[in-house]
């Protein structure tokens, strides 16, 4: 097999790679989509859409996991546009991956439209093989067929990640920059892209490998029942995969802002010892703080659930006080060009804080008692993905559109992209909050009807999520107009 | 009540978060030359803030940790109101749909196939408490209910295409005679 290398040290004016471009076109295309069926969803709850239940579940399942695709796709191209800038990875596997997921994308979308399949995303066993009826054994196992093609597409990414990452640095601990973190600071740590890349390739090789040993688990059973899992177990390895792969998702995006604010505002964003010391507490407090999706599960350990508490707590400092303290003092006061760009990115470390807080509380057991799978739940996901993943995902867009440096000309930005941007941020935050509001009333999720006093909320809701809809057609369609010059020119 | 409890919170730490934002944001396109100052600022801010976060959030954190609902159901020792109940696609069987108040119901929760959860809701659809509902484990939920009132026992774990409307009635009547001559 050749391999083609991205060159080293990629500067801004280097041409960007087509596969990136294709990764991010995709993403934006898919988001897009995916944000009409989550506002047909939105109105179907408020009573201004009739969908019949297995409609709803079905555009929820595809929702769901399309958005969660997407997230990763958008994100691993973040992370490997600038990873490659200090690695040399491999165009070919990066190829495989956009391969290997739109032929998963394509097995679920047949899954779910032709097959019927509504497991949600999550497919938590028995729920694919017991569904009265209501879909086959063959569309439960196309669907989790197709999330098993896209994890292992992701897993292959990964181990080339590791590969590049030990070829330059010897090993894991020195990209973590251990030297730095836990000697002198000798001011040579690892930029934060690799620690980044590192802490996510580690939680992640662990979260798919996870989740591929329950999904294969899920479709020898979909064949042979006789071969059961342990329902508890089950519902463990499928939360720990899930919870992780979409935190990683944040983790990823995120590079994003620690390298494209500093080129904005003229301040380094250095691996210190704090920063070090955060990303580095993450890949423990990530894969430990699962449990507080089981806490509602009483027969699981006490100390088990406990923990998780414990840790969810925990596990927000870092993202609180270390990248929003951070990404606020890169900014303040520097003499920043406002673009889209930069624009978005900020939005973005604010939506990620802000929707720690209302995670972090539902980590709480007596206040989980009340709130969990209520719309709270999507309320705070949605916080930190529609408002924080994402948005870095646009900002890096935009940044490639510009030709991959700060806008240097005044104006250059158009009028509506400035209403975009503001439409997305207001009416953004307004979406997220009727889903908390609706929690807070007691709404459960995935209800494809509603009672009537839940309707306000779900009305409000859709008309929000219409004019994000709209915002985001502004962005993805701009970024498609401008794919040209965000291929750049060999300098 | 915890719903509002953690709604308030929300906002007003969301409300502060976004203040600090836009406090930035807004001064974003001034200069200073000398960062330096402005950045040994922020890394005492964020220093103060770190042990502020820490030593507010670890009573808080402990004093929630003291009455969870996984202990109670070992120590409350009163005798309880026992009803079995088990999750179907897509309807819940118990035991009996009545309790009264005053003393602990104790809710022994299993599914027959599929995930569900157990979730009250009482008269004006607040939920007071949950449960999951899984095959093959019995998780027990004791709940003390302190008005009388007919309950709605709502699905929290989707379960397929009837998840929504699974639902069924729970009578809690005001306590007897003797339970309150007891207390
Ligand atoms: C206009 C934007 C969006 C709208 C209108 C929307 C709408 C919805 C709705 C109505 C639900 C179901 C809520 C319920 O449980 O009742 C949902 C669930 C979900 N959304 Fe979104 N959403 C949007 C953007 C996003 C984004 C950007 C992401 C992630 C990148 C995302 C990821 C998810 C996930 C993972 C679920 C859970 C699905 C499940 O419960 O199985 N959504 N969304």
């Amino acid at each position: 097999m050749t391999d083609t290398y991205v060159t080293t040290n990629m500067t801004a004016h280097d041409r960007t790679p087509i596969p990136v471009l294709a990764c991010l076109a995709t993403a934006g295309a898919v988001v897009l989509l995916m944000m009409v069926f989550g506002l047909l969803l939105r109105l179907a709850q408020g009573g201004m859409l009739d969908l019949a239940p297995d409609t709803f579940y079905e555009l929820l399942t595809l929702h769901g996991a399309g958005m969660v695709g997407i997230a990763a796709l958008g994100s691993v191209a973040v992370m490997w546009y600038f990873l490659g800038q200090y690695v040399r990875l491999s165009g070919a596997v990066f190829v495989a991956n956009l391969v290997l997921f739109l032929v998963g994308v394509v097995m679920i979308l047949a899954s779910v439209l032709f097959g019927g399949f509504a497991g949600a995303w999550t497919f938590l066993y028995p729920l694919p093989a017991q569904p009265m009826g209501v879909w086959s054994a063959h569309a439960a196992a196309l669907f989790v067929g197709g999330l098993l093609v896209i994890g292992t597409g992701f897993l292959l990414l990964y181990l080339d990640v590791a590969r590049a990452i030990l070829g330059r640095y010897g090993s894991l601990g020195r990209a973590l920059g251990w030297p730095q973190l836990f000697g002198h600071d000798d001011g040579r740590a690892p930029p934060v892209a690799v620690v980044a890349s590192t802490m996510v390739l580690i939680i992640n090789t662990i979260g798919i490998t996870t989740g591929a040993a329950i999904l294969v688990m899920t479709l020898v059973n979909l064949y042979v029942p006789a071969f059961g899992i342990d329902p508890l177990l089950a519902k463990n390895m499928t939360y720990f995969f899930g919870h992780v792969f979409i935190n990683a998702t944040i983790y990823m995006a995120v590079i994003a802002v620690y390298e494209i604010l500093p080129r904005y505002t003229g301040r380094p964003w250095k691996s210190s010892k704090v920063v070090l010391a955060a990303w580095n507490a993450s890949v423990i407090m990530v894969m430990t703080n699962y449990p507080h999706h089981l806490l509602m599960d009483f027969a699981m350990p006490e100390w088990a659930l406990v923990a998780g508490q414990v840790i969810s707590y925990a596990s927000g400092l870092p993202v609180l006080v270390v990248t929003v303290i951070g990404a606020l003092t890169n900014v303040h006061r520097s003499g920043m060009r406002w673009d889209l760009a930069s624009g978005l990115l900020l939005l973005s470390v604010f939506g990620w804080g802000a929707g720690v807080i209302p995670a972090i509380i539902d980590a709480t057991v007596v206040i989980n008692q009340v709130m969990h799978n209520t719309l709270w739940v999507p309320g705070h996901f949605h916080t930190y993905l529609l408002l924080g993943m994402l948005p870095m995902v646009l900002g890096f867009m935009y940044f490639l559109a510009r030709g991959g440096r700060p806008t240097d000309a005044a104006g250059a930005e158009r009028g509506i992209d400035r209403i975009g941007f503001w439409v997305f941020a207001v009416a953004g935050l307004g979406f997220v909050l009727a889903f908390l509001a609706g929690g807070r009333a007691g709404a459960p999720r995935r209800y494809a009807e509603h009672l009537a006093q839940w309707l306000p909320y779900d009305r409000a809701g859709a008309l929000f999520a219409a004019l994000v809809l709209a915002a985001t057609l502004v962005f993805v369609a701009r970024f498609l107009l401008r794919l040209g010059s965000a291929r750049g020119r060999v300098a | 009540m915890y719903q509002t409890l953690a709604w308030q919170l929300s906002l007003i730490l969301m409300g502060v978060l976004l203040a600090a934002f836009l406090f930035v944001a807004l001064r974003a396109r001034d200069r200073v030359e000398d960062a330096a100052p402005l950045i040994s600022r922020a890394y005492r801010i964020r220093g103060i803030l770190f042990w502020a976060i820490l030593v507010v959030l670890t009573p808080v954190m402990l004093y929630t940790l003291i009455d969870l609902p996984y202990a109670s159901a070992g120590i409350d020792r009163r005798e309880a109101q026992v009803i079995e109940v088990v999750g179907k696609q897509w309807a819940w069987d118990l035991s009996t749909d009545q309790a009264s108040v005053g003393t602990p119901v104790e809710f022994r929760v299993t599914s027959a196939a599929v995930n569900h959860g157990l979730g009250i809701y009482d008269e004006d659809m607040r939920l007071v408490a949950q449960v999951m509902a899984m095959p093959e484990y019995t998780n027990t939920l004791r709940h003390t209910f302190s008005e009388p009132g007919t309950y709605k026992l709502l699905c929290l774990e989707y379960c397929g295409m009837i998840h929504h409307d699974m639902i069924a009635e729970l009578k809690v009547g005001a306590a007897s005679e003797e339970e309150t001559a007891r207390d």
